[in-house]
C-alpha cells in the first residue's frame, strides 16, 4: 500500500527529500531531515543531502549508520568536506558524469585519479548510491514495511535538458537504490509546481491563458532554461512545457571560484601565498561574501579571513576584503553580462580529449546562452496559438510573459534584477511586453517541494503540467555507397519519436527496415532535436541544420541466437514509446517473428563514443 | 572545594563546630536572657524550643556532576566550524589588533555558523536594555537576577540592564559507539 507521495530533487551538488501523507486533506510535502556523517563519528540529521561520495581509507574503520555498522564510504556532509583534504577519494558531481555524452556512464571511472586501494565506481552507481542514502533514511524514519520507499509514490527530478540516455541512466540508478514506483519531473516543472504550491489558489491570477513562464534555473553546477505556456482549453487553464534549453554546465560554483581566483591573484599579488585547503576555505568565504554583498546593498566590501592549516590562527590569518565593485565584475557583468538580442554563446572547438573531464561551458554568460535559447525557440508556441495571420510581424525570440527563478543563485536581487533588464530589452526591440516577475518560492528547496507536489497531482490533485518528450529524436542511417577513403558516407535521420510525445503512449512504426546480424552487436548513430516540432515517426531527413540536430551517445541493439543461426542477418522495424517512468524505450521488432509480440530492446548510450576510450586509460 | 564544601553539608550527625563564646560574654547574655524571658512569652517559648532541639541540621543539597562528553563534543564543533579552541589556546599579547580582529573573524563567522546550526538562543526578557521592566511576584529567579538596591518584597519595578540568553533548543549529531571525545580535532598528517 502506498503512505505517502514522495520528491526527491538529485541535484549535482545537494540532494533533497521531500514527502507528504496520502491520507487527509491539504497535506503539504515536508522536507526529510536526512542522517549523514558530518565529522568522523559523529551523525546529524539535515534537509540537504551534499551529493558527494567518499571512499574512506581503511585506516578510518567503518564509517557507520544507524542501518549500517560496517560501511566502507560515506554519502553527504563529511564526504563533502572531504573534498578538501583527501580530493583523490570523493566524487563530486556525478550527476554532470551521467549526462557526460563522451564517456561510458556505466563504467568505473570515478573518482578521476583514485588511489590503487579504491575500485572506482560509475557515474550510475554514484548517483545509485546517493538514492541509496535516502531509501536507507526514509526506511530508517518511516520503519519500512508498508511504509519502505520502495511502496511509495516517488517523483524524481532531472534537469529538462537531460537527454533520454542520461534520464534512463538516472532511472537505472534509482531502480537500483530500491525505489519502484518512479516517475520522472523536469526541474523546472518542479519549481513552477513549488512555485503555485508557495502561492495557494492564488496562482490561477497570476498566470492566465496566453501567459509564457520563463523558468531560469541556476543551479550550484547547472543553468537550465524552459519555458511552459498557459493555454485555455474547453474552457479551463492548461499548463503546456512547449521548450527546454540545452545542459549547460554552468553555475554559481563557476561564480564563486572565479571570486575566489581573484581575492587568490590580488593575495599572492601582496606577497601571501595560498595552499590548497585555503584555497577551498577561499571558496567558501567568497560564496558568504557575495550573499553578504548581494544581500545587503549598503555595504561597500565583505571582510574575508582565511586561517591557515595549523593550530596557530593569529599572524598566520590571510586577510583580504571582496568589494562590490569586484563582485559586481566577476559576477554580475562576468555571468550576467548586458548582450544584445543577437549575441551567442562563444563555443571552444572540442580539442581532442586528452583529459577526462567535464564539458564545462565555454562561455560563462548566463544572459548569452539565454539569448541563444529565446531566438532557437522562437516558433515554440506555433503549435498551440496556430498560424500566425497573414503579414503578421514574425517575431525572432521565443517572447516569455513572465519570469519564474529557481536555484541558489537566483535569490540575488542584483542578478534577477540584471536578467529581467536585459530580457525586457530584448523584448521591446522584437516589439514585445516586459515580463513580469513570479515571486514566492523557496528556491533552495523548491525543487523537492514541488516534485512532491507532483507526486500529489498525479493523484488528481491540482493542475498537471503536459508536454511529453522535450525532443525528438532521430536514428542515423547510413547510405549503402561505394566506400571512399577520407568521406563519411552520408547519413540520412529516421524520426524514432517525435517531439512531445506524452508518458504511456508509443509512436507508430516508422516505415523503414533495418538488417540486423543476429549474435552481434549493431551500433546505431542516434540524435535528438530541441527544435523541431514537426517531424512525426518515419520521416527521414536526408539534409538538416547542424544547429537542428544533437548527436547523442549511439545506441546499440544485439539480437539473442534465440532460435535463429549465428550470423543471420534479420529485418526489423523500430518501435518508440514513451514509458510510464517517463523515458523512451527503443524495441526492434523483427518483420517475420518467429513468436508472438518478439521485440528486443535497444540499449541507449550503451558506451562513450572513441574519445571515451582513449580517456579510459588516464 | 565543592567536594568538600558538600561533605560538610551533607554529614547530618557531625558535631557542631561554632567555636565556644567567652566568660564575659557568655555571662552578659545569660543576665539579658534572665529578664527577656521573665518578660518576652514568645522569646521564652523560642528559647525552650532552642533547648530541647539543640541543633537541626540544615537540608543537603544534591551536586550532580554533568557529563563531559557533550562539552567535548561542542567544543570539537567550534574547533571544526570556527577554530575556536587553535584561537583560545594561543597566547594573543603580542599580537596587534589588526591580527586579532582577522582571527576573530574567522572564529566569529565559524561559531556563529555552527552555533546557529545547532541550537536556537533568544533573549530572556525582549524589552530594549534600559527600558523599564516590571517584575511581578513569582517570577522565576533562574530567568532574572535582582542586582543593585535588592530588597523589599515583589512587585519589583526596575531597568533592564542585560536581556538575558536561554537556548530553547541544542542538538549535537549522534556519537558512533567507541568515538573518542577528547580527541577535539585529529591531528592532520598530509601524505605524498
Amino acid at each position: 500500500m502506498t503512505r505517502y507521495a514522495v520528491g526527491i530533487d538529485l541535484g549535482t551538488t545537494h540532494t533533497a527529500l521531500a514527502f507528504a501523507p496520502l491520507e487527509g486533506e491539504g497535506e503539504r510535502p515536508e522536507i526529510m531531515d536526512v542522517p549523514q556523517i558530518v565529522a568522523p563519528g559523529e551523525l546529524e540529521a539535515r534537509p540537504l543531502l551534499p551529493s558527494f561520495l567518499y571512499f574512506a581509507h581503511e585506516s578510518e574503520g567503518p564509517q557507520a549508520l544507524p542501518w549500517e555498522a560496517e560501511r566502507r564510504f560515506a554519502v553527504g556532509e563529511y564526504a563533502r568536506a572531504r573534498g578538501v583534504d583527501a580530493p583523490a577519494r570523493v566524487i563530486g558531481s556525478a550527476k554532470s558524469w551521467l549526462s557526460h555524452p563522451t564517456i561510458d556512464r556505466r563504467a568505473g571511472i570515478l573518482p578521476i585519479g583514485a588511489p590503487e586501494d579504491i575500485e572506482k565506481i560509475s557515474p550510475v552507481e554514484a548517483s545509485w548510491r546517493y538514492l541509496e542514502h535516502l531509501t536507507e533514511a526514509f526506511d530508517a524514519r518511516f520503519g519500512g514495511g508498508e511504509s519502505a520507499l520502495a511502496n511509495q509514490e516517488v517523483v524524481l527530478t532531472v534537469p529538462a535538458s537531460f537527454d533520454a540516455s542520461a534520464r534512463e541512466l538516472t532511472v537505472e540508478a534509482a531502480i537500483a537504490a530500491g525505489i519502484e514506483k518512479l516517475t520522472l519531473l523536469e526541474e523546472p516543472q518542479a519549481a513552477l509546481y513549488a512555485w503555485t504550491l508557495a502561492r495557494g489558489d492564488a496562482w490561477r491570477k497570476e498566470v492566465r491563458p496566453g501567459d509564457v513562464v520563463l523558468v531560469v534555473d541556476v543551479g550550484g553546477g547547472t543553468t537550465d532554461f524552459s519555458a511552459i505556456a498557459a493555454v485555455e482549453r474547453d474552457g479551463s487553464l492548461e499548463l503546456v512545457r512547449v521548450a527546454v534549453g540545452d545542459h549547460i554546465l554552468l553555475g554559481g560554483d563557476n561564480m564563486d571560484l572565479a571570486l575566489a581566483h581573484l581575492l587568490r591573484h590580488k593575495l599572492e599579488g601582496e606577497g601571501k601565498p595560498v595552499d590548497r585547503s585555503q584555497h577551498a576555505s577561499l571558496v567558501h568565504a567568497c560564496r558568504a561574501a557575495k550573499e553578504r554583498l548581494f544581500g545587503d546593498p549598503s555595504l561597500d566590501a565583505a571582510p574575508i579571513a582565511i586561517a591557515s592549516r595549523g593550530s596557530t590562527l593569529l599572524g598566520s590569518t590571510l586577510r583580504t576584503e571582496l568589494t562590490r565593485d569586484e563582485v559586481t565584475r566577476v559576477v554580475v557583468d562576468g555571468f550576467f553580462p548586458i548582450v544584445a538580442v543577437d549575441s551567442r554563446p562563444t563555443s571552444r572547438p572540442r580539442a581532442a580529449l586528452t583529459e577526462l573531464g567535464l564539458p564545462y561551458a565555454s562561455d560563462a554568460a548566463v544572459t548569452r546562452h539565454l539569448a541563444s535559447f529565446l531566438a532557437r525557440q522562437a516558433g515554440a508556441l506555433a503549435k498551440l496559438q496556430g498560424a500566425p495571420p497573414p503579414g503578421a510581424r514574425v517575431p525572432r525570440l521565443l517572447h516569455p510573459t513572465a519570469v519564474l527563478f529557481n536555484g541558489g543563485v537566483m535569490k540575488a536581487d542584483k542578478l534577477r534584477a540584471r536578467l529581467v533588464d536585459t530580457l525586457n530589452v530584448w523584448l521591446g526591440t522584437d516589439g514585445g511586453e516586459p515580463v513580469r516577475v513570479l515571486e514566492g518560492a523557496d528556491l533552495d528547496l523548491a525543487v523537492a517541494r514541488g516534485a512532491c507536489t507532483y507526486a500529489l497531482v498525479r493523484r488528481g490533485k491540482g493542475l498537471r503540467i503536459r508536454g511529453g518528450t522535450a525532443r525528438a529524436y532521430y536514428v542515423g542511417i547510413e547510405s549503402s555507397v561505394p566506400a571512399v577513403p577520407g568521406i563519411e558516407p552520408p547519413v540520412s535521420a529516421m524520426c524514432v519519436a517525435p517531439f512531445g510525445m506524452e508518458e504511456g503512449t508509443e509512436a507508430e512504426l516508422p516505415p523503414h527496415e533495418f538488417g540486423v546480424v543476429v549474435g552481434e552487436p549493431v551500433s546505431f548513430r542516434f540524435y535528438g532535436s530541441t527544435v523541431r516540432r514537426d517531424d512525426v515517426a518515419g520521416v527521414v531527413l536526408e539534409d538538416w541544420n547542424r544547429n537542428q540536430l544533437d548527436e547523442l551517445p549511439p545506441m546499440e541493439l544485439t539480437l539473442p541466437a534465440e532460435g535463429r543461426s549465428d550470423g543471420d542477418v534479420v529485418p526489423v522495424k523500430l518501435r518508440s514509446q514513451i514509458t510510464e517512468v517517463g523515458t523512451l524505450l527503443l524495441e526492434a521488432e523483427p518483420i517475420r517473428p518467429l513468436k508472438q509480440g518478439e521485440r528486443w530492446r535497444v540499449e541507449l548510450s550503451v558506451r562513450g563514443q572513441s574519445e571515451g576510450e582513449s580517456a579510459e586509460g588516464s | 572545594m565543592l567536594h568538600r564544601a558538600g561533605a560538610t553539608l551533607g554529614d547530618v550527625n557531625a558535631p557542631p563546630d561554632d567555636a565556644p563564646l567567652p566568660l564575659v560574654t557568655r555571662l552578659w547574655l545569660a543576665w539579658l536572657c534572665f529578664f527577656r524571658v521573665l518578660i518576652d512569652g514568645t522569646f521564652a517559648a523560642r528559647v525552650s524550643a532552642a533547648r530541647e532541639a539543640p541543633r537541626l541540621a540544615p537540608a543537603p543539597a544534591s551536586f550532580t556532576a554533568s557529563p563531559t562528553s557533550s562539552a567535548l563534543q561542542l567544543l570539537s564543533l567550534l574547533q571544526r566550524e570556527g577554530r575556536l579552541v587553535d584561537f583560545l589556546q594561543q597566547d594573543i599579547t603580542t599580537f596587534a589588533d589588526a591580527d586579532i580582529g582577522a582571527a576573530a573573524r574567522v572564529v566569529h563567522e565559524g561559531c556563529r555558523k555552527a552555533l546557529r546550526a545547532h541550537a536556537a538562543i533568544e533573549p530572556v526578557l525582549r524589552q530594549a536594555e534600559g527600558a523599564r521592566v516590571e517584575l511581578a511576584a513569582g517570577f522565576d529567579a533562574d530567568e532574572v537576577k535582582l542586582v543593585g538596591d535588592v530588597r523589599g518584597q515583589p512587585p519589583y519595578a526596575g531597568v533592564l540592564r542585560h536581556r538575558g540568553w536561554r537556548a530553547t533548543r541544542l542538538e549535537l549529531p549522534l556519537l558512533a559507539g567507541g568515538h573518542d571525545a577528547h580527541v577535539l580535532a585529529p591531528a592532520e598528517v598530509e601524505l605524498g
